[in-house]
């Protein structure tokens, strides 16, 4: 067990993640209640049980197929950097497209804590949600929080905790696609498998592979060809 | 390589890539996100109770206001001028304050020198040099700051800038560019330089070009202080009190409009030539409104930006200071290096209804707009005798005295919000687009644009005199 | 009235709900549309055009998206 690991904040763009960090680390990452803000990596530390969490700030993204700069660093960062607990911010209010993210995440790495922000907002508008219901439905801790007004966030600390010493083990739920988009997916599997072996999940690449993502495997051959040699 | 997919021995990303798009089909993305979305709403609606059937009231009822087709566009000009009469009124008083301060503490520090025997060019080089140049940036800058950033911080935070957006979409639209370049505008008011970064959030890259293009365009913190001062002693002269900041503000937000006019006209002219093509790719999203935490984004606003302001003070104005106090005791024959520059630059100034000192200050200050005014008065301070800068009404006495009327001011402010970027904007520009093309470019265009306003306008009013 | 109509986006009168029937762009545009809840079946509300008649405003996905003309227009579904 390390003494200092990484937790990436990933999510939708404008859901709390920088207002979170700076919540975290005490720094003063720059917030804005527009879709944007944030459009490069930031870095901050927080101790906790006598360990460093280093806390990366990410770019807003609506998926993991990036669209503009500002996603690609977000994407490359979740996808390549391999942080040891990647923590997707979402929502409260609008989670129907906040979770369209989340699954894609889940899809390609296990260490995910789902973190419901704005829980705030959403007790105003009247919109519960059961956090319990939806753990057991993702397979992965769902925890709500409001970054504003910095609740939840002792829970968020010890779960984080407990994920880095193996104390929860998460086991995202896989999510099922057509028949259609299965078959295919077992056509291409097995040879992701071969060729990537267990560095990444093979589903998640075979699934890029059909949807066809260039920029991604332009990343990929690109850092690939760096570790080879 | 180009077979397509073979054997497992030589599979490579390659060879996989072509072989999964050749069993795709067009649409899979489509049949993707679509199961995505689909499990969403199955885990929404086992897990999600919403109790009231129409959520955000205020959202709508706010939208319809600030969106509005009448009062939309009057709104966000008056949000601007709000933002702007604040911090000019505002940085009034504690300007003078640290002015005074620091002449006070200059004076002491003076008789220190004095009590110690220090040689004269020592005392010249430390307290007339770098010292006046620096507290010059501090008390000049460092006020307007710190009101304006948390004022803004508090909108943005708020929400209000997308609207903008959504309301200016059209007018981009129809110049070629793209609608979210309003978005990487407000950031440039702040810094232009970090509001090459924010052009990121522009998908397509001739539109992110645009963006980076004409950013300049909107005058950042750092050319502030040079507008507010010269269009307070100049443009509202004949008022006083809160009419006074009243009139400044006003001439404050017609330079913005002309900074927006030419970032019109030059993008499209852009999207005509260089830049050609049709604006693709827009989706902007408009978040609900959400109270800011009044205190936590205050504080951070103005504390990290007062804090580096203070340190790029530090690191640009003193050298540059420093260096403008050498070239102007340093003689060779009769005549001091800064007045050969002078001099030389004086004609082609005097042309753009400038002079030689002002284009001197203009290129010394490329790494940071702050230090422009600061340069220009000591290069004026240097040729009479040296004078005590305490407040405005002095200020105002040492442009008259070298040959300063409204046009001079005029155009430098034409000059100061239409010039090449800063330094830092630039390098920012090259890691951002890697291509010393377009940064050239990015140099060029605003610096014959500048010469072209300063210049006709000048040429006009000496005609018509 | 029991006959679904289909009409664009664009044409769409403000207040009205639309379910998408289909998507006639493509690359990242398309992309980005799918992300962002436009997706075939999804229903999405007309909430109001900017003071220059375009982009408009539509609500999709629990979340406010303008979209130009251009786009707009491509996009088909039928009133609910
Ligand atoms: N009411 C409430 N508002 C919040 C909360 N967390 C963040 N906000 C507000 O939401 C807005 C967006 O916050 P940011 O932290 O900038 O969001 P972000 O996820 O970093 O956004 P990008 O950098 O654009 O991806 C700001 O106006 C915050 O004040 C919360 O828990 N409750
Ligand atoms: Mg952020």
């Amino acid at each position: 067990m390390k003494n200092s690991y990484t937790v990436a904040l990933a999510g939708n763009p404008n859901t709390g993640k920088s207002t979170l960090f700076n919540a975290l680390t005490g720094l003063k990452q720059h917030t804005g209640n527009w879709a944007g803000k944030t459009v490069s990596l930031a870095e901050g530390k927080v101790e906790h049980k006598g360990k460093t969490v280093r806390i990366i700030d990410l770019p807003g993204t609506y998926s993991l197929f990036s669209n503009s700069t500002d996603e690609e660093v977000a994407r490359n960062y979740i996808v390549f950097e391999k942080p040891d607990v990647t923590l997707v911010v979402l929502d409260a209010t609008s989670l129907e497209r906040n979770f369209n993210l989340a699954l894609q995440v889940l899809e390609m790495t296990t260490n995910v804590i789902i973190c419901i922000n704005l829980i705030d907002e959403a007790d105003k508008q009247g919109i519960s949600i059961n956090e319990k219901a939806l753990t057991r439905k993702l397979g992965v801790p769902v925890i709500k929080i409001s970054a504003r007004n910095k609740t939840g966030f002792t829970l968020l600390l010890d779960t984080i905790d407990r994920i880095h010493t193996g104390k929860i083990v998460c086991t995202p739920e896989i999510i099922f696609y057509d028949e259609e988009i299965e078959r295919k997916i077992r056509q291409i599997e097995p040879l992701v498998r071969e060729y990537l072996e267990d560095s990444i999940s093979s589903r998640w690449v075979a699934l890029r592979l059909l949807d066809g993502d260039d920029s991604l495997f332009q990343q990929m051959e690109k850092r690939l060809l760096v570790k080879g040699g | 390589m180009q077979n397509g997919f073979q054997q497992k021995t030589s599979v490579s990303l390659g060879n996989l890539y072509a072989y999964a798009q050749e069993i795709s089909d067009d649409h899979m993305r489509d049949k993707i996100v679509q199961n995505l979305y689909k499990k969403s709403q199955q885990l929404c609606e086992s897990s999600v109770i919403h109790k009231n059937k129409k959520n955000d009231k205020r959202t709508e009822k706010l939208d319809a206001i600030f969106t509005s087709p009448i009062f939309g566009f009057p709104i966000m000009i008056i949000m601007l001028g709000i933002v702007f009469y604040l911090t000019i009124a505002g940085a009034n008083i504690p300007s003078s304050m640290l002015a005074t301060f620091f002449g006070w503490l200059e004076n002491h520090l003076t008789a220190f020198f004095m009590y110690m025997n220090s040689p004269d060019w020592l005392h010249g080089i430390l307290v007339l040099g770098l010292y006046r140049g620096t507290t010059w940036v501090i008390s000049v800058m460092l006020p307007p700051m710190a009101i304006f950033f948390p004022t803004f911080a508090l909108l943005e935070n708020y929400g209000y800038l997308p609207r903008v957006a959504f309301n200016m979409d059209r007018i981009f639209k129809s110049v070629g560019a793209h609608g979210k370049q309003s978005l990487t505008m407000a950031m440039g008011f702040g810094c232009n330089a970090a509001a090459m970064l924010s052009s990121r959030i522009i998908e397509s890259p001739r539109e992110r070009m645009l963006a980076i293009l004409t950013n300049n365009f909107v005058p950042c913190n750092g050319r502030w202080g040079t507008l507010i001062v010269l269009a307070s002693l100049f443009m509202a002269a004949g008022y006083t009190g809160g009419l006074k900041s009243l009139v400044t503000t006003s001439v404050i937000v017609g330079i913005v409009m002309v900074g927006v006019i030419v970032t019109f006209i030059v993008s499209w002219v852009l999207s005509k030539t260089a830049l050609k093509g049709v604006p693709t790719h827009y989706t902007l999203e408009l978040p609900p409104y959400r109270r800011p935490k009044f205190f936590d984004t205050v504080i951070r606003s103005s504390l990290t930006k007062s804090l580096s302001v203070l340190s790029r003070a530090i690191k640009v104005a003193a050298p540059a200071a420093i260096l403008t106090w050498v070239i102007a005791n340093i003689y060779v024959g009769d005549t001091s290096i800064l007045m050969y520059i002078v001099n030389f630059l004086d004609p082609f100034g005097k042309m753009l209804g400038l002079d030689g000192f002002i284009l001197m200050a203009f290129l010394i200050g490329l790494p940071a707009n702050e230090i422009v005014l600061p340069i220009l008065l000591m290069g004026y301070l240097s040729t009479g005798s040296l004078t005590e800068v305490d407040n405005l009404v002095d200020l105002k006495q040492i442009f008259v005295e070298h040959g300063w009327t409204w046009l001079t001011a005029l155009n430098m402010m034409l000059f100061s919000l239409l010039h090449f970027p800063c330094g830092t904007t630039l390098v920012n520009i090259y890691k951002e687009t890697k291509s010393k093309k377009w940064t050239f470019l990015a140099f060029l265009i605003p610096t014959v644009i500048a010469i072209t306003v300063t210049f006709t306008i000048a040429q006009t009013v000496y005609f018509l005199r | 009235m029991d006959e679904a109509k289909v009409i664009k986006l664009y044409d769409a009168k403000i207040g009205s709900f639309i379910r998408i029937t289909s998507i006639d762009l493509e690359g990242v545009m398309r992309r980005r549309l799918l992300d962002l809840g436009f997706v075939r079946g999804a229903v999405v509300e007309v909430i109001r055009r900017s003071p220059l008649g375009d982009p408009m405003a539509f609500r999709v996905s629990q979340t406010t998206i303008a979209l130009r003309k251009e786009e707009s227009q491509r996009i088909e579904g039928e009133l609910v």
